[in-house]
């Protein structure tokens, strides 16, 4: 379980998460929606500390990563990302791109990374593509073997950082089919996202945050429909 | 004007051209050294180890190089003196190739922080996100990307470097510019001396710039 407990972030003076309460069951789908800047995104980098924490605790399965003693490049390792612009590594393959942190990290035989990264780029549609170069790749092809490569370390948490903003919109539909297939295997996934249908369809919940506080946590079906908090309610006549 | 004359010493000349090539070589590699290792200090996030690099930048950018050459040669040998009572000197060439390559080496560490800072960001994070620790981040993801980005530049440092070796010639290293000086003195013909010597540095510089557009295009090729 991921637990989030009155988490702040300040960049300089300016107050991005006021205290934050959130809890991710295993198994379960959180989206989390809001207007930019509400810190959607930083809250999510916090939960693998890309950014630290100004103040509160993330705890993963009990252990606090928050603490300095934490050996934060084994924790990271439960928690897999996938980035809006994909951050994809140029200088190799889309094989190379899956095996070098299971080989690396896990110290993986790189027969045994191969064949796990091909299985991968098979199950995200990309059986084709091992030997190409993310620039030869379209935007969502390249996302896809960006999860592929998070699925390689099969880490226990998955955050999805606004996965679909920059791509195309013909190409979203192929990148959310592949975290549809993945929230129906049970993977345990945080997702910040303006793709509203998608969090309708697949979320367990759905997290609505505006000026760096969550205003409202409710399955979807409730809070597409019946939102309490009259900012949820602007916010979705928006961009429903 | 008796270019029949260049060529009768063209022996003369090309030995010097060759203690040329010799001296740009080991100025090169004494400077690529210094630059990686003060380049990663200056990216460092130790404070000290930063603000060490930046002093020495500041150093050799801030003062003339052949002020440098001379210090090197002429001055450290009596700081030597006065701290052991003992003596010793330097050969010319020697103390050119450092003094070129330590001041090459401010530059160099210049052009390799450019290339590391260089690199989007997301790369480390996605790097790091993985589990990757920050050198295995540096080493297999940073590293790669940066080098590609510092082949212009640094070629660029190379064809100073190899022309600013005729900068040793006032400390006395018969080096091509110090033999077709002499060689002009010795025959009032300058003209030949001076241009024969200019079309040896063209020529080396001209490889130089080929070799590099060379590797970038092979660098390329999966980018």
């Amino acid at each position: 379980m991921i637990k989030v407990s009155n988490l702040h972030k300040y960049f300089g003076n300016n107050h991005v998460l006021k205290g934050i309460d959130l809890e991710v069951e295993k198994g379960t789908v959180v989206c989390i929606i809001g207007p930019s800047g509400s810190g959607k995104s930083t809250l999510l980098r916090c939960i693998n500390l890309l950014e630290t924490p100004s103040e509160g605790h993330v705890l993963i399965d009990g252990t606090d990563i928050t603490d300095p003693k934490q050996n934060i490049n084994a924790l990271r390792t439960e928690v897999g990302m996938v980035f809006q612009r994909f951050n994809l590594f140029p200088h190799m393959t889309v094989l190379d791109n899956i095996t070098l942190a299971p080989i690396k990290v896990r110290g993986m035989a790189e027969k045994d990374a191969q064949d796990l990264a091909k299985a991968l780029l098979k199950r995200v549609g990309l059986a084709d593509k091992a030997d190409a170069y993310p620039k030869q790749l379209s935007g969502g092809q390249q996302q896809r073997v960006a999860i592929a490569r998070a699925l390689a370390m099969k880490p226990k948490y998955f955050l999805f950082d606004e996965p679909t903003s920059a791509l195309d919109p013909e190409l979203v539909g192929e990148v959310l089919d592949v975290m549809k297939s993945m929230a129906l295997e049970g993977t345990t996934m945080v997702v910040v996202t303006h793709e509203m249908g998608f969090a309708r369809e697949v979320a367990d919940r759905v997290v609505f945050m505006d000026d760096g506080v969550i205003l409202e946590d409710k399955p979807p079906e409730i809070l597409f429909t019946r939102p309490e908090n009259p900012r949820t309610k602007s916010f979705l006549d928006r961009v429903l | 004007m008796n270019f029949s004359l260049v060529s009768q010493y063209s022996g003369f000349l090309l030995r010097g051209a060759g203690l040329t090539i010799v001296m740009a070589l080991g100025s090169i590699i004494l400077g690529c050294l210094l630059g990686t290792v003060l380049g990663l200090m200056r990216v460092s996030s130790s404070k000290p180890l930063s603000l060490f690099s930046g002093a020495y930048l500041q150093i050799f950018r801030g003062t003339p190089m052949l002020l440098q050459i001379m210090f090197i040669f002429f001055a450290i040998p009596q700081i030597y003196n006065m701290m052991t009572g003992s003596f010793f000197n330097w050969k010319p060439e020697i103390a050119g190739i450092i003094a070129l390559g330590m001041n090459s080496g401010a530059y160099i560490a210049e052009i390799i922080r450019a290339g590391i800072q260089g690199v989007d960001i997301g790369q480390t994070e996605a790097s790091r996100a993985l589990g990757l620790t920050q050198h295995q981040t540096m080493q297999l993801v940073i590293l790669p990307q940066a080098l590609r980005r510092v082949i212009p530049p640094l070629c660029n440092e190379f064809i100073v470097l190899l022309k600013d070796t005729s900068l040793i010639s006032s400390i006395g290293a018969k080096e091509l510019m110090y033999r077709s000086r002499s060689m002009g003195v010795t025959t009032y013909d300058f003209v030949s001396f001076l241009a024969g010597a200019a079309i040896v540095y063209f020529c080396l510089t001209f490889i130089l710039t080929q070799a590099s557009s060379w590797v970038e295009r092979r660098l390329a090729v999966s980018d």
